[in-house]
C-alpha cells in the first residue's frame, strides 16, 4: 500500500516526522509500521513536549521506592508496606462519550496500579465541566459520574474523594481525571523491564476488538466540530473481567512467576511490548494470528493499535507457564502465549510466520521525537480590584451567593452514587479535606485527596503551581497525615501555541518549587496536551493527587465542629487578598488580578504546628482555608454539624470583606475544647507560629458579631438548593 | 463454635468484608467458590454483596443459577441459616428461596449512604440481640434496592411477622421520605415463612467497627452466634 500525505496525516504524524521514520528505517514503513510509529510517537505516548519540562520535577526522596518511568509511583510507608498511585486523564474519550470515557478511564489508572503487585485501595477524581448552562453540561456530568460510579462499584475498590468543578472554559472539553491508590509489600513489586532471552510473552485478560484503534493519536490532537465522529475510538470498559484479572493477576503474584508485567492501556498491544522490550534493550516477537479476537477477520494492523480494555501482557519465567495458565483458567480468562524475547532489538511481528512488519525497538521509544517547544513567560497581572468602587453586597448576602453557587454547594449527590466504603476500611469519606483510608489489618492509615486551582494557574501559572501543592500538602495535614508524595495530572492546551507552553512551563517551575520546599516529590503522573476546541483552549488545569501518612489512626480528625464552646483559632496571616477569588467571581463576575502569593516557609512552619497540634490530639476538628476564604471555610465547617460560631471581629479592620473572603494562603482553622487551650497556646507560641484567637462554636447559629446572624438549617438549604434544582 | 460459610462468586466484592466480620464475632469461616459442588458443613452461609457475574443481565440472575448454588438451595431446605446481603438478597430472590424481586432504585442511580432502619421483629435466630423497633444506622450501596412483590405475599410478610427491616428516619419514622430506594412498604429486608433465610439490601458488616463506622451491624452477627 502507497503511504500519502493523507494517510500520514490522519496518523497524526507530521511530514518532518515521517520523512524522520523513513530516514530511521532507512526504507519507507508499510501501514502496520506507520501506525505503531504513530502511536508510539503521539504526544500521549511520547511526552514529546513535557518531557524537557517533566526532567525538571523533584522525583527522590527517602520515602520514594519507585519515581516516574513506571505504571506508577511507589513510596515507603513503614514496615513491609509500599503505597503505588497514579492519577491519569481520559478527557476527550469522555466528552464523546462520557460514560464509557469515565469508566474505561478508571479501569486503565486501576490497571496501572495492580500491574505493579498492589492491590487497589482507594479511587478518587477529579472532573471538570463546562458552565452548568451550556447545554451539554447536563448529560456530561451525569454520564461521568455514572461511568465512574459504575466502574469502581462493580469492581469493589471505593471511591473516596475527588472534586467536581464548572467552569465555561470547559465547555466544549471537559476534565475527567482519575487517580488510584493501591497497597503492596515492598518485597511484591513487579515492574515492566523485560529480562532474558526467550521466555515466553503472555497475553492475558479480555479478547482484542475493533474498540479504541488510534485512541491515543486521538487524545493528541485538538477538537473540532466533527467530534462526535471519533465515538468509535472511545473504548469500552468491562469492570467484571477487570475484576476476573486484578484476582488472577494478584494470584499470580503470589510467588516468583513474573520476570515482567505492563497493562495494555493506550496504544495497547504496541506500547505493552514495545515497553518491556525496551526498557530491557531486548527484542521483543509476536506471532499476532494467536491474538484472541473478538471480532472475525482482524488484521495485524487492528490488532496492534487496537485499545481493547482489560489486558495484560506477561513475561514469564521458565517452566511457569502451566501453573500460571491455572490461575488465569480459575478466572475464566483468555492466556495465550503470543510471542518471546529475543534479542534482536527489534519489535518482530509475523502473522501465520510471514513477516508483517519489523521496527528496532530503540527507534520507537529513545529516538522518538523530542520538542524543546518555544514558550512565552506570564508577567504578573496588576490590575488592582478596589471594593470601595463596587456596589455594596452585604457580608451574608455574599456568603449564601457562593455556597449556593454551582462550585460550592454540597456535592453529596454526586458522592453518593459511588461505593465509599467497600473494602470496609474508609475511615474518612468524601466531603473533608481529604479521605482516610486505613491499611488493613493494620493500626496505620494513609490520607488522599486531589486539588486543582486553574483560575489562579491562568492568572500566573508558577504562582498557581506552587499554591496547588501546597493546598494538597494542608489537605492531608488537615486530616492529621504527614504528606509524603503526590502524582499530578497536567491538563493544559494546544504546546504548539507559545503561550499555553509558557502555562505548561511555568506552572511545573511553580509545582517543583512548592515539592521541593515541602518535601513533597512526584512519583507519577500523566500530561495532556491538546485540551480545547477549534483553537480554543482551556485554562491550565494541573491537578494534583496526594498521600499522606497516619502512622497510628486513633480517631480520625476531620473539619465537621464537634461541640458548643469551642475555641476557634486562625491560624497564619490574614492580608486580605481578593484578586482571582471566589467572592469577586459570584459575587460580581470579576475574575482579575494576581492569585495570592504562597510563601513556602511560612506553608511549611504552620503546617508541621497544625500536624503537631493534632498528633498530641489537643483539636477536635481542622479544617484548611481556600476558596471562598475564613467565612466559607467556617460555614463549611458548620454544615454537617450543628454546631454554629460566633465570630468576633478583629478591632483593627479594613474592610470585613477582605478579612472574611480574602484567599490568603497557609491557613488553617482549629476547633479546640477550651481545657487544651494553654497547651495550644504554648506550642504555637514556641514555634512563632502567627494565631488569632477569631470565636468560639455555639449552638445552631452562624454569627459574625455585628454582621450576621443565621440558622444552620438555613445555611444547610442554602449549600443544597443548587443540585436540586438544577 | 458456629461454622460459617461464604460463597465466593467471581464478581463477589464484600466477601472479604463479611469474612472479617464473621472472624471478629468468633465465627469459624470458610471461603466456597463458585465452581464448588460441595458445602463444607455450616450452620450459617452467607451470600455476599457485589456483581456476582458482573450483573450485566439482571442483578443475582446467573448467580441463581450456578452449580454451589443448588447445594446452597438444599442447605436452606435441610434448616440451615442463610443471610444474603445486598447481591446476595437478589441472588436469594433469583432462586426463589425469598419472594419478590429488587427493581432498580427509583432515582435510577447508585445509593451509597448511611440510612436508618428499624428492627420489626427480634424473635428470629437473626435478631434476637436486638430490641424490637431498635433503630439502626447503616450502609446501603446498590443499584437495584427497590424491593417489589404482589400483594398476596406482601399480606403474608405481614401477618406471619417476616419483614426483617424497614427504613425509616432517624426518629423511626416509616414514610416515602425515609425510603431510600422505592422498595415497597419500605422494606428492607425479608425472612422466609420457616424465617431461617434473612435477604437484606443494607451491609450489616460494614457496622462493626468504630473507627470505620458504627457498630449496629454487631448484634445480628451476635444474635446467630447465640
Amino acid at each position: 500500500m502507497q503511504i500519502t500525505d493523507k494517510i500520514i496525516e490522519n496518523h497524526g504524524l507530521t511530514k518532518d516526522e515521517y520523512k524522520n521514520i523513513q530516514k530511521l528505517l532507512k526504507r519507507n514503513p508499510n501501514l502496520l509500521e506507520l501506525g505503531i510509529f504513530s502511536a508510539m510517537w503521539n504526544e500521549h505516548c511520547s511526552y514529546k513536549s513535557s518531557r524537557i519540562h517533566l526532567k525538571k520535577l523533584p522525583t527522590k526522596g527517602k520515602q520514594v521506592i519507585q519515581g516516574p518511568g513506571e505504571n506508577a509511583g511507589v513510596i515507603d510507608i513503614g514496615d513491609e508496606d509500599a503505597i503505588i498511585f497514579k492519577i491519569e486523564s481520559h478527557n476527550h474519550p469522555s466528552y464523546i462519550e462520557p460514560y464509557q470515557g469515565a469508566a474505561t478511564g478508571v479501569g486503565g489508572i486501576l490497571r496501572d496500579v495492580f500491574t505493579m503487585g498492589a492491590r487497589p485501595i482507594a479511587l478518587l477524581n477529579s472532573i471538570h465541566f463546562g458552565s452548568p448552562s451550556h447545554p451539554k453540561t447536563k448529560s456530561l456530568l451525569n454520564g461521568v459520574v455514572s461511568g465512574i460510579g459504575g466502574y469502581g462499584n462493580c469492581i469493589g475498590i471505593p471511591t473516596v474523594a475527588g472534586e467536581t468543578k464548572f467552569n465555561e472554559t470547559y465547555n466544549e472539553n471537559i476534565l475527567v481525571n482519575a487517580m488510584a491508590v493501591g497497597h503492596a509489600k515492598k518485597s511484591k513489586i513487579f515492574y515492566s523491564k523485560a529480562k532474558g532471552v526467550n521466555k515466553a510473552v503472555v497475553y492475558v485478560g479480555s479478547k482484542t476488538g475493533r474498540d479504541g484503534i488510534h485512541g491515543a493519536s486521538m487524545a493528541s490532537a485538538e477538537f473540532n466540530d466533527n467530534s462526535e465522529e471519533k465515538k468509535p475510538t472511545v473504548q469500552v470498559g468491562d469492570p467484571f473481567t477487570e475484576k476476573l484479572l486484578l484476582e488472577a493477576c494478584l494470584e499470580l503474584m503470589r510467588d516468583d512467576s513474573i520476570i515482567a508485567i505492563q497493562d495494555m492501556g493506550a496504544a495497547g498491544l504496541t506500547s505493552s511490548s514495545v515497553e518491556m522490550a525496551s526498557k530491557g534493550l531486548l527484542g521483543i516477537e509476536l506471532n499476532l494470528e494467536k491474538v484472541p479476537c473478538r471480532e472475525e477477520n482482524m488484521t495485524p494492523y487492528e490488532m496492534m493499535l487496537s485499545e481493547s480494555q482489560e489486558r495484560m501482557l506477561i513475561i514469564l519465567e521458565d517452566g511457569k507457564e502451566n501453573h500460571a495458565r491455572e490461575i488465569f483458567k480459575k478466572w475464566d480468562l483468555d492466556f495465550v502465549v503470543i510471542g518471546k524475547t529475543t534479542n534482536t532489538g527489534n519489535l518482530t511481528l509475523k502473522y501465520n510466520d510471514n513477516l508483517e512488519g519489523e521496527i528496532p525497538i530503540s527507534l520507537l521509544s529513545s529516538n522518538a521525537p523530542i520538542y524543546d517547544r518555544e514558550f512565552s513567560k506570564k508577567r504578573v497581572p496588576n490590575d488592582k480590584i478596589k471594593i470601595k468602587d463596587l456596589k455594596k453586597i452585604k457580608l451574608e448576602d455574599a456568603l449564601l451567593k457562593i455556597l449556593s453557587s454551582p462550585n460550592h454547594s454540597n456535592k453529596s449527590w454526586i458522592t453518593n452514587q459511588y461505593d465509599q466504603m467497600v473494602m470496609c476500611d474508609t475511615a474518612q469519606r468524601s466531603g473533608s479535606d481529604a479521605a482516610v483510608i486505613r491499611i488493613h489489618g493494620k493500626d496505620k492509615a494513609i490520607a488522599v485527596t486531589v486539588d486543582s486551582s486553574a483560575n489562579y494557574c491562568k492568572s500566573h501559572p508558577y504562582t498557581g503551581g506552587k499554591q496547588i501543592v501546597s493546598e494538597n500538602w494542608r489537605n492531608l495535614i488537615s486530616v492529621g497525615a504527614k504528606p509524603l508524595a503526590i502524582t499530578n495530572c497536567l491538563n493544559f492546551g494546544n504546546p504548539e501555541n507559545k503561550e499555553i507552553m509558557g502555562e505548561f512551563a511555568e506552572c511545573l517551575d511553580g509545582i517543583k518549587k512548592a515539592c521541593e520546599f515541602l518535601n513533597f516529590p512526584v512519583v507519577s503522573g500523566n500530561v495532556s496536551f491538546y485540551n480545547g476546541t477549534n483553537k480554543k483552549n482551556i485554562d491550565p488545569t494541573p491537578v494534583i493527587g496526594g498521600v499522606g501518612l497516619i502512622k497510628k489512626l486513633v480517631q480520625p480528625i476531620n473539619h465537621i465542629f464537634k461541640g458548643s464552646n469551642n475555641i476557634i483559632i486562625l491560624i497564619g496571616k490574614t492580608f486580605g487578598h481578593l484578586e482571582q477569588s471566589c467572592y469577586l467571581k459570584e459575587n460580581y463576575s470579576i475574575i482579575k488580578g494576581k492569585p495570592p502569593e504562597v510563601n513556602l516557609l511560612n506553608e511549611k512552619n504552620n503546617g508541621e504546628a497544625v500536624l503537631n497540634l493534632i498528633n498530641l490530639s489537643l483539636i477536635s476538628s481542622a479544617h484548611d482555608i481556600s476558596s471562598g476564604g475564613l467565612i466559607t471555610a467556617l460555614s463549611e465547617m458548620s454544615l454537617g454539624s450543628n454546631f454554629g460560631v460566633k465570630i468576633k471581629k478583629p478591632k483593627k479592620l479594613t474592610s470585613s470583606i477582605e478579612y472574611f473572603f480574602g484567599e490568603d494562603q497557609s491557613r488553617y482553622i482549629l476547633e479546640i475544647k477550651e481545657k487544651n487551650l494553654i497547651e495550644v497556646e504554648k506550642i504555637l507560641q514556641s514555634k512563632n507560629i502567627y494565631y488569632e484567637k477569631i470565636g468560639f462554636t455555639q449552638d445552631n447559629n452562624f454569627e459574625i458579631e455585628g454582621e450576621m446572624k443565621i440558622s444552620i438549617n438555613d445555611l444547610f438549604k442554602v449549600n443544597n438548593q443548587w443540585y436540586n434544582n438544577y | 463454635m458456629m461454622n460459617s460459610s461464604v460463597i465466593v462468586f467471581p464478581g463477589s466484592n464484600c466477601d472479604r468484608d463479611i469474612a472479617v466480620a464473621l472472624e471478629k464475632m468468633q465465627f469459624k469461616n470458610k471461603m466456597v467458590w463458585h465452581k464448588e459442588t460441595k458445602l463444607p458443613k455450616s450452620d450459617l452461609i452467607v451470600i455476599p454483596g457485589g456483581f456476582s457475574y458482573g450483573d450485566y443481565l439482571r442483578s443475582g440472575a446467573i448467580a441463581g443459577k450456578s452449580l454451589i448454588i443448588d447445594e446452597v438451595i438444599k442447605a436452606a431446605k435441610s434448616g440451615c441459616l442463610i443471610l444474603g446481603i445486598c447481591n446476595g438478597f437478589q441472588i436469594l430472590t433469583e432462586t426463589g428461596l425469598l419472594k419478590g424481586t429488587l427493581l432498580r432504585n427509583r432515582n435510577l442511580k447508585f445509593i451509597n449512604r448511611d440510612i436508618n432502619i428499624k428492627v420489626i421483629n427480634n424473635k428470629t435466630s437473626f435478631t434476637s440481640k436486638y430490641k424490637l423497633n431498635q433503630i439502626l444506622k447503616i450502609n446501603i450501596a446498590h443499584n437495584e434496592g427497590n424491593y417489589f412483590t404482589d400483594k398476596d405475599h406482601l399480606n403474608k410478610l405481614k401477618n406471619e411477622n417476616l419483614i426483617a427491616f424497614q427504613y425509616c428516619d432517624i426518629n423511626g419514622n416509616i414514610s416515602d421520605q425515609s425510603n431510600p430506594n422505592g422498595a415497597i412498604e419500605n422494606i428492607a429486608g425479608i425472612y422466609n415463612s420457616k424465617k431461617n433465610i434473612l435477604g437484606m439490601m443494607p451491609h450489616p458488616e460494614r457496622m462493626v467497627d468504630n473507627l470505620i463506622s458504627n457498630t449496629d451491624g454487631i448484634n445480628l452477627f451476635a444474635s446467630i452466634m447465640n
